[in-house]
């Protein structure tokens, strides 16, 4: 029988090795897997690559990550904000690489490793900083760059429902990065608002199907202030 | 001449946006023309984020998490909109399907470059988002931005100085004083302020500008 359901997001994370390429899914804090990052933090892998399109707000999530100075590198496109504080002192300081790519080009990547594509040519980019160096080509009268994809370890994905075959709904605008990541990881790790028995999902409507998914955590959600 | 205010410019950007429009709004400056879009028409903003048919800022205490705009600040979701994830999110950019990009601005040349990501100082820690994405992207792209800086330059110059976000990739400027399109011949002024003449708008921008036959 598939059971993807893990206990806790402490044994879901358990074998994260030291230098393992992380992506971090959510937008701020929608998708955050908040709980999945404490449990990284709380394993203590170092060395660590993070995908995230931002590179952590405030104390917490990934900007908690940063600070206990597990990350190596960063890619991401948008690292500066007005509460990044933890991002900005290490960058400074030299302790952490950062990959700046532009936000279409960074979901392109993730999805072109979980659709095994080797390599793609985009439009985006031709002709400034972040191009220099990089392969380019004019098909038909535009300029294009090339890009390649970016593959992880692990990913780590908020979702709102699962089934122990590891098929996922999202909740409004926290979908965002998981369904590219899930299928871009190796190992895709999500937690969950709730668990539901195989066969309650619509098949219409699962995002994300089980195929891309290894394990599931159930996380029991913060009080939300009525929607 | 009366330079017009922020509303006033996302008041003038806004009456452009026909029915039917799939728009992004860039943050800052332009998410203020979502206040001013004329209320008879059907115009669908788009967020990269993951949403089509962005709605007005939820009432105090309605907000909620898990739907935000790309500028992070809370939202709603219009009737007979929709999510999507990332990547779709952008083919919708890329793939030339959004009508109008709507972008604040640093500089703008008179090829049309765009920049607006970096000041490429040295202490400044660059951020992209997906300003080059709309900027090559988007069918029709449109600056907002001052006319001059703090310093009394023009904004509008012949060669970028700061990084760009895209090469050639402006459509139409709107500043507080004037509204210019950007074509292969050059940059021409669609409307001036009042109190503005011709003369005194080509004194200030410094780089050659067209009057078109129906501009005061």
């Amino acid at each position: 029988m598939i059971n993807k359901f893990v206990a806790s997001p402490e044994a879901a994370l358990a074998d994260v090795p030291d230098g393992a390429t992380v992506m971090i899914h959510g937008f701020g804090n929608a998708g955050m897997p908040s709980a999945l990052i404490n449990a990284l933090i709380a394993q203590g892998a170092r060395e660590l690559t993070i995908v995230n399109n931002n590179a952590g707000n405030a104390d917490t999530g990934l900007a908690a990550l940063i600070a206990a100075k597990r990350v190596r590198k960063i890619l991401c496109s948008f690292p500066r904000q007005s509460d990044s504080w933890h991002f900005d002192k290490a960058y400074r300081a030299g302790e952490i690489e950062l990959e700046l790519v532009p936000q279409g080009t960074l979901a392109e990547r993730i999805r072109a490793a979980g659709a095994g594509i080797g390599a793609f040519y985009t439009p985006t980019a031709f002709g400034t900083k972040l191009a220099e160096g990089k392969e380019t080509r004019r098909i038909g009268d535009r300029d294009y760059v090339l890009e390649y994809p970016i593959h992880a370890d692990y990913a780590l994905i908020k979702a709102d429902c699962a089934d122990r075959w590891g098929n996922l709904t999202y909740r409004m605008s926290a979908r965002n990065f998981g369904p590219i990541m899930a299928a871009a990881a190796k190992i895709s790790v999500v937690q969950v608002r709730e668990t539901v028995e195989l066969g309650e999902l619509d098949p219409e409507h699962i995002v994300t199907p089980g195929i891309f998914v290894k394990r599931v955590v159930r996380v029991a959600a913060p009080v939300r202030k009525a929607a | 001449m009366k330079k017009l205010d922020r509303k006033q410019m996302a008041a003038r950007v806004a009456r452009d946006i026909p029915e039917g429009a799939y728009v992004n709004l860039g943050i800052g400056l332009p998410t203020l023309v979502a206040d001013f879009l004329p209320k008879g028409r059907e115009i669908i903003l788009h967020s990269e984020n993951g949403i089509l048919g962005v709605g007005p800022k939820p009432a105090p205490g309605m907000e909620d998490d898990d739907l935000m705009n790309a500028g992070k600040e809370p939202v709603t979701l219009l009737t007979g909109g929709a999510y999507f994830h990332h990547a779709d999110s952008f083919a919708m950019i890329r793939g030339r399907h959004l009508d109008f990009a709507i972008l604040g601005a640093f500089q703008v040349s008179v090829a049309g470059d765009l920049a607006n990501w970096h000041t490429g100082g040295a202490d400044a820690i660059p951020a992209v988002g997906g300003a080059m994405d709309l900027a090559v992207g988007a069918k029709k792209v449109l600056v907002m931005m001052e006319h001059l800086t703090k310093n009394g330059e023009s904004k509008i110059v012949e060669r970028c100085s700061y990084p760009l976000t895209g090469a050639r990739c402006v459509d139409r400027i709107y500043t507080d004083l004037a509204v210019i399109d950007v074509k292969a011949d050059g940059l021409h002024v669609v409307d001036m302020v009042e109190g503005l003449d011709f003369q005194e708008l080509q004194r200030l921008s410094g780089v050659p500008l067209k009057k078109l036959a129906t501009a005061a």
